[in-house]
């Protein structure tokens, strides 16, 4: 493995995850993304909905492959303002209430303000602490008073979680938002790929908006670009002593290729045949009906598009202590490269049902 | 800054070394003699050669935190608490264990039932991921009985507020630090104690051998003055500033004392507060058992959230603690009675 590009996907990785970016907010991420893909790409535009476009021409320039991942994360929002200083949120996305406590958080105001998420100390506790604390009973400690808040936070600001990344045994990584921002850098990588190896298509690598809401960046991506053939690279759970009998992916063991009614079986086909060909590590992916990816929206885009999915397995999905392995990013990115470069010229042919 | 940097230390009960390390560094040019004693209570004389009352200022090093008591064949480590967590603060965490950092995750909320999500992840449920594959490789960077420490930056918050680990006790490690820097013409012993979250230890063997006439105890204490709690309940309200502790599980303050230190609060302007919750305890329970009895005080900094990875202090609180044992101290002997 390059070493030197693992490096350098792994800063990527930290700039995108500690950068703040809640479903329809996005545009803090833009310039970043914007610079990683414009020497990559011959363009680079975004859209309405905040979807930023990296197209790659091939040397035929007939069919157009889409390459998808979101850079949205769940998040929080400013519901209420108490006069004790406390303020009060609700959820954007599938957060989970009991990673809640004790987390810093940034609400993005006028300014962005480091907050605390309130515990009820040990000491007072009447329960024995068996109940999860719902986040109605949660309130975040700016450290000022009521007016000063008013000042710079009202009802309706966006907040994120705080969190670096840590390095972990084996390069492992782990840190919030690798869902699916982890996604992007694999795009990123797949690029860098496709700068060495000769491609007939063109290829769209959108970073889109809004998924963790119901895929609607690449509802409108796809509808715009209407490609001949969409990929959707995303996250998905890997084993851990928690969940042994629910998860069969593991970390480290390469890209997961979907399988199942959301897929062309010839997407599919194609991709394990080319990571046998490449020895590109990768896991079948069983997937029996809705994959809460952007693949579920762009293979029913306009006529219809032939679509698959890679993902990278990821452990603790939706914490702030995501972990991933930097070497299945990698191998994801080169499988997608192989896999773009290796289809025939006559792409509408092959894949005829 | 000496907060922080204390606090960014990491030291749990019997396991104070560190803290131990630095606190001696930053006071061997101020004092007259510091040694460890049996349990490894860090024991500093100022003074000491002044006839008249020995007075013994505490504060304990040890933290909150969790040991490793197992290693599973993953690659994965169980832990058990040092002292009172709640373990519903433990999850979506980062770690540090010796030179590695690891995280506490949690089963995605993709995979629970709706069930699962009302309950609380108990301590047993949790272990840590420091990216090891197997148990032999996690035992090449991790032994049974190490420890784990929450992940923190100490940090300004809002407007006067500090945010971080460990404020119980390395405030009033901070505290007495700064005391023992200052003179005053008396024999002061400063006793920087051991295990007090597990059961107010070293605090014992301290003033057992000390024999102070007064023991003053400085405290980061508890403050659930919170969005969802009852004013009744708060204990203490950070920003209010030192909290005089009159009764708590271990201990009843004399009254006698605690009246002397209100009236140099009140002559010197100092604002105080009284500790108002019963539950809980210091290194007081054990001094003021020890031989014959021992007169006293313990004076507390509020922290919300404490025992938790990231607590909430007010600077005026620590400011205004240090001004008033400063006052104390300064009243010794002609005018503090005890």
């Amino acid at each position: 493995m390059n070493n030197a590009q693992q490096s350098s996907a792994k800063d990527f990785l930290k700039r995108l995850s500690e950068n703040s970016g809640v479903s329809g907010y996005e545009e803090s991420l833009t310039p970043l993304v914007q610079a990683e893909f414009h020497p990559l790409a011959d363009a680079v535009y975004t859209d309405a909905l905040g979807n930023i476009y990296a197209h790659k021409k091939g040397t035929i320039g007939r069919y157009k492959i889409m390459l998808a991942a979101h850079m949205d994360e769940i998040g929080l929002m400013v519901k209420g303002i108490e006069q004790s200083g406390f303020i009060r949120f609700t959820t954007v996305g599938g957060v989970d209430q009991r990673t809640l406590l004790s987390q810093e958080v940034i609400i993005h105001g006028r300014k962005p303000v480091l907050g605390v998420i309130g515990s009820i100390p040990p000491h007072l506790l009447s329960d024995n602490g068996e109940k999860a604390v719902k986040i109605d009973e949660m309130g975040i400690d700016v450290g000022l008073p009521y007016d000063k808040i008013r000042e710079v936070i009202q009802v309706g600001d966006i907040i994120t979680l705080r969190r670096q990344c840590i390095e972990m045994l084996n390069q492992l990584v782990a840190g919030k938002s690798f869902d699916d921002r982890a996604g992007v850098v694999v795009m990123k990588i797949c690029l860098e790929e496709l700068q060495k190896i000769q491609h007939a298509h063109d290829v769209i690598a959108v970073t889109t908006t809004q998924e963790e809401l119901g895929y609607r960046g690449a509802i409108t991506s796809s509808y715009t670009l209407n490609p001949d053939l969409g990929i959707a690279i995303d996250v998905t759970h890997a084993l851990t002593p928690d969940t042994k009998g629910q998860v069969d992916v593991e970390l480290g063991k390469g890209p997961a290729v979907a399988i199942g009614p959301n897929f062309h079986p010839l997407v599919y086909e194609e991709l394990l045949k080319s990571a046998r060909e490449w020895r590109v590590p990768y896991q079948i992916h069983p997937v029996p009906g809705r994959s809460g990816t952007d693949a579920w929206a762009i293979q029913v885009t306009q006529a219809g598009v032939p679509t698959g999915l890679v993902s990278i397995p990821l452990r603790y999905m939706h914490t702030t202590v995501e972990t991933i392995d930097m070497r299945d990013i990698v191998h994801t990115g080169k499988l997608l490269a192989y896999f773009i470069a290796g289809l025939p010229e006559d792409l509408e042919g092959k894949i005829c049902y | 800054m000496l907060l922080k940097t204390l606090t960014q230390l990491n030291g749990t009960s019997g396991a104070e070394q560190e803290i131990r390390k630095i606190l001696t560094e930053q006071l061997k040019p101020y004092v007259n003699s510091i040694h460890t004693d049996k349990i490894g209570n860090l024991i500093v004389h100022k003074n000491s050669l002044t006839v008249g009352p020995k007075v013994m200022i505490a504060a304990h090093m040890d933290e909150v935190a969790l040991m490793i008591t197992a290693i599973t064949s993953e690659g994965f480590l169980k832990f058990k608490p040092v002292g009172g967590i709640d373990s519903r603060i433990l999850v979506s965490k980062p770690v540090q264990i010796n030179a590695l950092l690891g995280v506490i995750g949690a089963k995605a909320i993709h995979l629970q039932k709706p069930k699962e999500r009302e309950q609380a992840l108990k301590i047993e449920q949790l272990y840590i991921d420091i990216g090891a594959t197997a148990k032999e490789e996690a035992e090449k960077h991790v032994k049974i009985g190490d420890y784990a420490y929450f992940y923190t930056e100490t940090e300004p918050l809002g407007e006067g507020y500090w945010k971080g680990k460990a404020f119980d006790d390395r405030v009033g490690c901070t505290l007495l630090t700064e005391l023992l820097k200052k003179d005053y013409p008396l024999n002061l012993i400063g006793a920087f104690t051991v295990q007090e979250e597990v059961g107010l230890r070293g605090a014992t063997i301290a003033a057992y051998h000390v024999q102070p006439d007064l023991a003053i105890i400085l405290e980061g204490t508890v403050s659930a003055h919170m969005m969802e709690v009852e004013e009744g309940a708060w204990v203490t309200e950070p920003g209010k500033g030192p909290a005089l502790s009159i009764m708590d599980r271990a201990t009843l303050y004399q009254p006698k004392l605690l009246q002397q230190v209100i009236e140099l609060a009140e002559k010197n302007g100092i604002p105080y507060q009284f500790r108002k919750g019963h539950s809980g305890g210091n290194d007081a329970g054990s001094i003021h058992l020890s031989r014959e009895g021992i007169p006293t005080l313990a004076i507390s900094v509020p922290c919300r959230y404490i025992h938790s990875t990231a607590s909430v202090m007010a600077e005026a609180d620590l400011q205004n603690a240090l001004a008033l044992v400063d006052a104390i101290l300064k009243s010794i002997p002609n005018e503090f009675k005890f």
